[in-house]
């Protein structure tokens, strides 16, 4: 017999425990079996978690002297903060309490009223056990740097960077593109208001790159991420430019000098040209070109330097390096945006085979007024202008070979680009859907609107595209093969243009990126956010957030929405000046440890370092995050874990088989 | 006792991040199984010392559940490889010891996967089943005999299991 004095709480949660669990029954059970354990007192109660159930608990700890308490109610993940809580404020170490769940693993899931009430018993047994070997902790507090990193200058990240450089607080802005802007400002026209996007994006991006309180680095890369929340060290590299930034005005005459074409596969989607030395649009946010060392001549053939000969004020540094830049940051916003899906894979759609089958974001420069062709809607040729045109919608989404996800936009955009088709060119346009999605706000009354303007609308998914013709009428044109699955029949419908609305896909980097800042990701790719509904813009890791569409695909609003969200989450840290971490973390004891060093290996999180002087292995406990791991595998069973120690497992694992035991 | 009225007892180890998650969801979504699973939460399956499962074999379980988050899906980034690793290594160890590896399973089971946590525990019940009860430390009417004496020799510190395969 031990010498705690342990309090066994069970709850009926109304009629969610007590309708299957025999309550009243496990209270007396655990009052007279348990006393050998050191339970003293065991009570029944309608709701534990009110303020009546708590404070029950509460007289209990002061009146009787309770070193120890097991509630039997629902999963810790509800209630054990409230409990804890309760066991504080009478003055007991909340880490002393232990929560039996007893709903969701028994009431629940179990129906036979006998068996879960006996289910019931082993589970608070194992609790009761395990709460005898639970040790008083402490949490550990942490200051936190006031300075933040937002990854990814689109317009997630844009959002983040001004709401909290706008509250006072520096901000890393950095961006692998030359520019911030995004995907956005790829993009003509925003549906379901056909705002022009660069109308409402360059005011953005212009605040962002001259905010006193923004550090911006385009043209950069994060290589390094160490730490843990409130105290990261970050490394970036500043790729080079070749233009030194202090110089350069911005004026533009180096890219208008120089004699390389180079085809822009990246903001004019593969449809235009830029040059060697460039940046990548007009309003540029930073204003400074960057040259691409693989396409220049004089980085190729040594000879050139146009652009050096014109620079009025001697800006160009063929001599410059990549470097790396160290800063400390307290909280890190990913905000790394999505890829295009590559609509090639779809290869019965033929893309990138038959020359007038266009992706979405080529569309986008299509129609927009600074791309390739002034925002003249016309044919690979360069001048022909479509009679009519088909948008295939879920190209890549919500298809088991591809992407079984739906990637929200398309439907808008597909409908948005039937608008410009048909305004602009006067064009027949079909959209061939499989299901219309047009939720949020004045999205189906666009949806309506473009009805109404007379866009043909084919419910069915696309089996091909094809130019073999099969009579007159569809000879030189792309015949659309679809079952119309409303009339129910067979189609084919001939057309000059067809346009993929393709769908998004994580950043190809993304897993090794959620790597490097020690966040997962989805099977498909996305970023993992703390709770799908109630924490979308956090991270398991404390300090980290996410938003945009590197958490999932979603419209600019939405994005827009979530750095605004994750912002707000890094200001509130920030004004709590330190951090609360939770005090579940190993340890070695140096006496014990032979310097074997398997566990340095195990660590992901670098918490480990090998001591080379003492042989011995030390974990540094800022950066354990508390998995256990290396509890398990030291084979000289030097290291422990707190909340989750050796003892307190076998503890609980015999507790639950004690009554296999003794046949109780 | 023939096979068809025996219940099996089952130790389930869960993470505290997927698989745990996932018996809540079971439990929320009232969802039904076998009642003959009893779990124990861990932080990480990673945290699974292969001596817990031997523990809870000699204490009277006839069967042990290992549970965590799928492959790349570790809260931990990428600690339920060394589960199992480990998982891999013990089934080996289990039939030295002449113990069926069957009573020893591993399940992946993401916090959205509640209806995948009830049907594996039910189909692991049914297969313990059929596996029988476990004798070790019991006698053969199959009540455990006395537990200071007999179980004390079950009782493996750490130090005396190899549990880690150098990559």
């Amino acid at each position: 017999m031990n010498q705690e004095k342990i309090g066994v709480y069970v709850c009926h949660c109304g009629t969610n425990i007590a309708g299957v669990v025999d309550v009243e029954h496990v209270a007396k059970w655990a009052a007279e079996k348990l006393g050998r354990q050191g339970v003293i007192v065991a009570r029944d109660y309608k709701f534990m978690c009110s303020s009546l159930g708590q404070e029950l608990i509460e007289k209990d700890i002061k009146e009787l002297g309770l070193t120890r308490v097991v509630v039997a109610a629902c999963s810790p993940h509800l209630h054990e903060k409230t409990f804890r809580t309760a066991a504080k404020n009478a003055g007991l170490n909340p880490y002393l309490v232990e929560l039996a769940s007893i709903r969701e693993q028994v009431s629940w899931v179990h129906t036979d009223k006998a068996v879960a009430t006996e289910k019931s018993k082993a589970v608070i047994a194992g609790a009761v056990s395990r709460v005898i070997e639970n040790r008083a902790l402490e949490e550990i507090k942490v200051p936190i740097n006031p300075n933040t990193l937002v990854v990814g200058g689109g317009i997630a990240g844009i959002q983040a960077a001004l709401e909290i450089a706008n509250a006072g607080f520096h901000v890393y802005l950095v961006e692998r593109e030359p520019s911030i802007g995004g995907h956005m400002a790829q993009f003509d026209k925003t549906f379901p208001t056909l705002d022009c996007s660069a109308c409402i994006l360059t005011p953005r991006m212009v605040e962002a790159g001259t905010h006193p309180n923004i550090t911006l680095m385009t043209w950069s890369e994060v290589t390094n991420v160490a730490g843990y929340v409130g105290n990261f060290h970050v490394t970036v590299k500043k790729k080079a430019r070749f233009i030194n930034e202090e110089l350069c005005t911005g004026c533009g005459i180096c890219e208008e000098k120089c004699p390389k074409k180079v085809i822009d596969d990246v903001f004019e989607a593969g449809l235009g040209y830029r040059k060697a030395v460039y940046a990548p649009f007009a309003q540029a946010v930073p204003k400074f070109p960057v040259m691409d060392k693989e396409n220049c001549t004089y980085f190729l053939k040594g000879t050139c330097k146009a652009c050096e000969k014109f620079c009025p004020t001697g800006a160009i540094d063929f001599k410059q390096e990549d470097q790396l830049v160290h800063f400390d940051v307290g909280n890190i916003i990913l905000a790394t945006g999505y890829d295009l899906f590559d609509a090639r894979r779809v290869s019965n759609y033929g893309y990138g085979r038959l020359p007038n089958v266009f992706t979405s974001l080529e569309f986008e420069r299509l129609s927009n007024a600074a791309g390739p062709t002034n925002g003249n809607i016309v044919l690979r040729d360069g001048k022909s202008t479509p009679k009519s045109v088909g948008i295939i919608h879920c190209v890549g989404s919500r298809d088991k070979n591809f992407n079984n996800y739906c990637s929200v936009i398309c439907c808008m955009q597909g409908l948005k680009f039937a608008h410009l088709v048909h305004e602009r060119t006067g064009a027949t346009v079909y959209n061939f859907y499989i299901d219309m999605r047009t939720a949020y706000k004045a999205y189906d009354e666009f949806y309506q609107r473009v009805l109404e303007e007379g866009t043909l609308f084919v419910r069915g998914k696309v089996a091909e595209v094809t130019n073999a013709a099969r009579d007159e009428r569809e000879k030189g044109k792309l015949i659309i093969q679809v079952e119309d699955t409303l009339a129910g029949k067979q189609r084919r419908i001939p057309v000059d243009m067809v346009i993929l609305s393709s769908g998004l896909q994580p950043r190809r980097d993304s897993k090794e990126v959620g790597k490097q800042f020690g966040i997962s990701c989805s099977t498909d790719g996305w970023f993992t956010e703390k709770h799908p509904k109630l924490d979308p813009v956090a991270t398991m890791t404390e300090g980290i957030y996410i938003a945009g569409c590197a958490q999932g695909p979603k419209d600019i609003p939405s994005s827009v929405a979530q750095g605004a969200a994750a912002s707000a989450r890094v200001l509130d840290k920030i004004l709590q000046k330190e951090v609360t971490l939770e005090p579940i973390k190993a340890s070695i004891n140096a006496e014990k440890c032979s310097g074997c060093r398997i566990c340095n290996g195990l660590c992901p999180f670098n918490a480990i370092a090998y001591i080379e002087d003492d042989n011995v292995s030390n974990i540094n406990p800022a950066l354990c995050q508390g998995c256990g791991t290396c509890v398990a595998a030291c084979p000289a069973g030097a290291i422990s874990g707190t909340g989750f120690s050796d003892e307190q497992i076998m503890a609980q694992i015999d507790g639950l088989l004690l009554r296999t035991l003794e046949g109780v | 006792m023939d096979n068809n009225t025996f219940e099996p007892t089952i130790i389930g180890f869960t993470c505290n991040w997927c698989s745990y998650r996932a018996a809540d969801l079971a439990g929320t979504a009232r969802m039904k199984y076998a009642p003959n699973v009893r779990l124990v939460r861990l932080m990480c399956s990673g945290r699974l010392d292969p001596t817990f499962v031997l523990r809870a074999l000699a204490q009277g379980a006839d069967g042990v559940m290992i549970t965590g988050c799928h492959p790349g899906e570790c809260h931990y980034l990428e600690q339920n490889y060394k589960a199992l690793r480990r998982f891999l290594l013990l089934k080996r160890v289990l039939a030295g010891l002449g113990i069926e590896a069957g009573r020893v399973k591993l399940v992946w089971a993401s916090a959205a996967e509640g209806a995948k946590f009830a049907a594996e525990t039910t189909a692991f019940v049914e297969e313990i089943r059929k596996l029988g009860p476990l004798a070790w430390g019991k006698d053969e009417g199959g009540r455990m005999k006395d537990e200071e004496s007999e179980n004390s020799s079950f009782i493996i510190h750490p130090s005396s299991f190899e549990k880690e395969v150098t990559p």
